[in-house]
């Protein structure tokens, strides 16, 4: 069956420097970077990659980060909070907007 | 629940978890990922730790275990293979001896055993793998923190998380309450307390089908969990690695999860983790004195590659350090990312 996504292309991300390499080496380098221990734990980022997937809604990512949260010591309560704090900023986002659809009806309205 | 071997399980056989193993192609065998790190033939390094396993009897039949422990298995070790143990450890200054089972003091000569090693010297480390369950289970078992304190015993015990939910899944149902009852009685009498010199360290092992995180990360968040909710203290935590034999391979299988966490463990090979391996400073004795490289191969029964030293009554401290230790494609547990052994994190 062809499908868009393919849980088994998660694997050949690496692979994405054959067609670019020298962005793609950069790229990784500072992935990697990024989600090292800094003043923020590994395992905080790893939630907050959690929720970011969630938010952009990639199938990759959800799962790379169900598995890295899981290895980093989370439990289901903590991931599932996460991916509220996702959903509530998307919510939020489109409700503060509603400002804007506020003020032009007062502006055009007698 | 039964172990695999009272139910007639296929996997309780090793010979058929071993082809299970080599049947299936992951890209690449253990030897052959040694001989690039050039590792092969792996070798001690020397022998500083003797760990005999007392016995496959368990008061608890948790899901992952290796050994396929639990309350219908009889095999425990006898008083005269201890007494070849002894021998060996006061004659090769063994510096450390691992007790492990099963549930070690279960065994009806394990207090004689123990003392009988402190008899040797006030100076060796005595370790006990012990569930915590058991100091509960009957009033017989009550007093072994005392016990332990009183032989200078380093107590290793094992937590997979620091909630009933998932302890209770991979532990059985009621466990981590218990264990939390444990850890405080020790807690009272000074193990795990700074100062004490009484050394408490907890076990972490993934309860499903996935690696263990750093251990630094997930002993900061143990120690912060345990003290803050359960006023529970502990000296360090130990990650280890589900190695895909016994009962753990049976959950892989029954899962669905035995390919992805086969490739994830093979992908996931760090040379660094494979020079670090314990089965290089290990000797492992089996309940019925029978030598092995670790006790993941004792499990297999793979036993040690020295002729003329495969029992302890035979033992060759020579013929065993210049031994080539056997590994297989489990050993890919070992060497996945951090690295994995008795005593966490290797690389
Ligand atoms: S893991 Fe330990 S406590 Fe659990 S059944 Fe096996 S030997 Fe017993
Ligand atoms: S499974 Fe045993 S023999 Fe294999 S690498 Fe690990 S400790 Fe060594």
């Amino acid at each position: 069956m062809k499908t868009y996504y393919n849980p088994e292309d998660l694997k050949k991300f690496g692979n994405i420097g054959d067609f670019q390499k020298s962005m793609a080496d950069k790229f990784f380098d500072y992935y990697g970077e990024v989600f090292k221990e800094g003043a923020l734990t590994a395992r905080e980022k790893s939630l907050i990659a959690l929720a970011v997937a969630h938010a952009v809604q990639c199938p990759y990512c959800i799962d790379a980060y169900t598995v890295d949260s899981m290895e980093k010591g989370c439990d289901e309560e903590q991931m599932m909070e996460a991916v509220h704090v996702a959903a509530a900023i998307r919510g939020g986002a489109s409700l503060v907007h509603s400002t804007q659809m506020m003020n032009k009806v007062k502006e055009i309205s007698m | 629940m039964k172990s695999l071997k009272a139910q007639n399980h296929p996997l309780s056989s090793s010979k058929y978890e071993i082809e299970l193993l080599e049947s299936t192609d992951f890209g690449g065998t253990f030897e052959s990922k040694l001989e690039e790190s050039g590792l092969f033939p792996l070798k001690p390094t020397q022998i500083e730790i003797l760990q005999i396993n007392m016995g496959k009897m368990c008061n608890q039949v948790c899901k992952h275990c290796h050994v396929d422990a639990g309350p219908d298995r009889k095999e425990i070790m006898e008083r005269e293979v201890m007494n070849h143990c002894l021998k060996v450890i006061r004659e090769n200054k063994i510096r450390t001896v691992d007790l492990t089972g099963g549930a070690p003091e279960m065994n009806p000569h394990f207090r004689w055993f123990v003392s009988e090693i402190r008899a040797i010297d006030s100076e060796i480390n005595i370790i006990v793998r012990c569930n915590l369950t058991i100091i509960l289970a009957n009033p017989k078992y009550h007093d072994l923190p005392e016990f332990y304190k009183e032989n200078k015993i380093e107590v290793v015990s094992s937590l997979p998380y620091f909630n009933a939910a998932k302890t209770d899944a991979q532990r059985g149902d009621g466990v981590f309450e218990k264990s939390i009852k444990a850890l405080r009685m020790l807690n009272e009498i000074g193990y795990g307390i700074p100062g004490t010199g009484l050394v408490l360290n907890l076990v972490y092992n993934p309860s499903g089908a996935f690696l263990p995180g750093s251990q630094e990360g997930l002993e900061a968040e143990f120690k912060k969990k345990l003290s803050n909710q359960y006023a529970v203290e502990f000296n360090s935590l130990f990650t280890i690695t589900n190695i895909p034999i016994s009962r753990f391979l049976e959950y892989l299988q029954r899962s669905g999860n035995y390919e992805a966490y086969m490739e994830k463990l093979i992908s996931s090979y760090n040379p660094s983790a494979a020079s670090n391996v314990m089965c290089r400073s290990t000797v492992s004795v089996g309940w019925d004195g029978y030598l092995y490289d670790c006790d993941f191969n004792q499990m297999l029964e793979l036993k040690v590659n020295s002729p003329g030293s495969q029992h302890i009554k035979d033992w060759k401290q020579n013929a065993l350090k210049e031994r080539e230790i056997v590994v297989n494609q489990h050993c890919f547990g070992c060497t996945a990312g951090a690295g994995s052994s008795c005593g966490g994190a290797t690389a």
